[in-house]
């Protein structure tokens, strides 16, 4: 394919088609400290100091979902995977399947402590 | 006759033929974006360590309580106050990285001087905040395999020692685990932001020194770019699991 026969040598923005012009990036700013805002508006406001939220696992899915949303963006735009070659993605993002699979063996096996071995002396809060 | 060519034999001009560089990555590149998957494994074992330990743990230390302090401003009563500050600038200094990357595209050393000298105050400052919300913690007594009720032996002196950074029941393991895990992950995080700042100058001596003007590329930008985005998205995680959850 005729467009694979790029040399090392082209400069890397042409190399890559479509770079990050610096409109793109404060974009992509905007949208990070957008999510981050949101967060800081549940956890401080709606949980903490209203208390319209209450702790647990709904809320904590959510703030997992946007943790991911913001790493999405770093990743396929600040570190310009998402520009990069599809087989160089996959080969990056496969391995974080294990990782998967990691998260939800430790968390079986921390549940699993928490009803057999544990001896550890807990106090009642007044 | 003709003679034919049987198709084992015919030369091969795929991508992936040799001859060429099918991913059209620069090597060191490459290699960066390698160190950076295993990197995120650590930081993943470690965090997943934590998820383990909290839910192990009968109980755990609320991020709301133990988090409150604004160094120079107040001692307690403002939760997550500090350390959006601290998420603030690591997010602005990604920024000033990418366009420090940008300029580079563009070969404007002036720029990239202009942006990675923003970019390293960024994580100075960053580290900077990190160091009082240790010297904080380690204050009122956490510290790696401490926490403000160890010595104590009568039950009532360790809840009450402890009272003030739980919600729910007292433990005396989950607060040491969690000041373990603490000390030890933003740690270790810490340890890589101080590192990225040790590149970034580097980086930016060499800018100076009109090494990338001479090599015609600004390519190692782009690598140390990749390592200190990586640095903040580690941080995102850290954040959410630290302080958020």
């Amino acid at each position: 394919m005729a467009n694979h026969d790029h040399t090392l040598d082209t400069h890397d923005a042409h190399a890559h088609g479509e770079g990050l012009d610096t409109k793109r990036i404060w974009q992509v700013f905007g949208i990070l400290l957008f999510l981050t805002a949101i967060e800081f508006l549940v956890a401080l406001g709606f949980v903490h100091h209203w208390g319209i939220v209450q702790k647990g696992i709904a809320l904590n899915i959510f703030y997992i979902v946007l943790t991911i949303i913001k790493a999405y963006y770093i990743v396929a735009y600040f570190m310009h995977l998402k520009f990069e070659k599809k087989s160089f993605i996959v080969c990056c993002l496969v391995v974080f399947l294990f990782i998967i699979y990691f998260i939800v063996l430790m968390l079986l096996e921390g549940h699993y402590l928490l009803g057999d071995m544990n001896h550890q002396p807990v106090f009642p809060n007044k | 006759m003709s003679t034919t060519i049987s198709q084992l034999d015919k030369v091969k001009d795929g991508p992936w033929s040799g001859g060429k560089s099918p991913w059209n990555l620069e090597y060191g590149k490459i290699m960066m974006w390698f160190f950076l998957v295993s990197d995120a494994f650590t930081f993943s074992a470690f965090l997943i360590y934590y998820g383990a330990q909290k839910f192990a743990q009968p109980t755990w230390i609320d991020a709301d309580k133990i988090f409150q302090s604004v160094p120079g401003i107040a001692d307690s009563g403002q939760p997550l106050v500090f350390v959006g500050i601290m998420t603030f600038i690591l997010i602005l200094s990604s920024v000033t990285m990418v366009l420090a990357v940008e300029a580079g595209h563009r070969n404007s050393k002036h720029e990239v001087v202009k942006w990675m000298l923003w970019t390293i105050l960024g994580g100075i400052l960053f580290v900077g905040c990190q160091a009082l919300e240790w010297s904080h913690l380690h204050h009122v007594g956490f510290w790696f395999g401490q926490n403000p009720a160890t010595g104590l032996t009568d039950p009532a002196a360790i809840a009450t020692a402890l009272e003030p950074y739980f919600t729910k029941e007292i433990s005396y393991t989950a607060a040491l685990q969690f000041s373990n895990l603490f000390f030890t992950i933003t740690g270790f995080h810490g340890f890589h932001v101080s590192i990225g700042i040790l590149l970034n100058i580097i980086i930016l001596f060499m800018t100076l020194n009109n090494t990338f003007e001479n090599r015609g590329t600004y390519l190692m930008v782009e690598k140390v770019g990749l390592y200190w985005h990586f640095v903040d998205l580690v941080w995102v995680f850290v954040f959410t699991f630290f302080y958020l959850i």
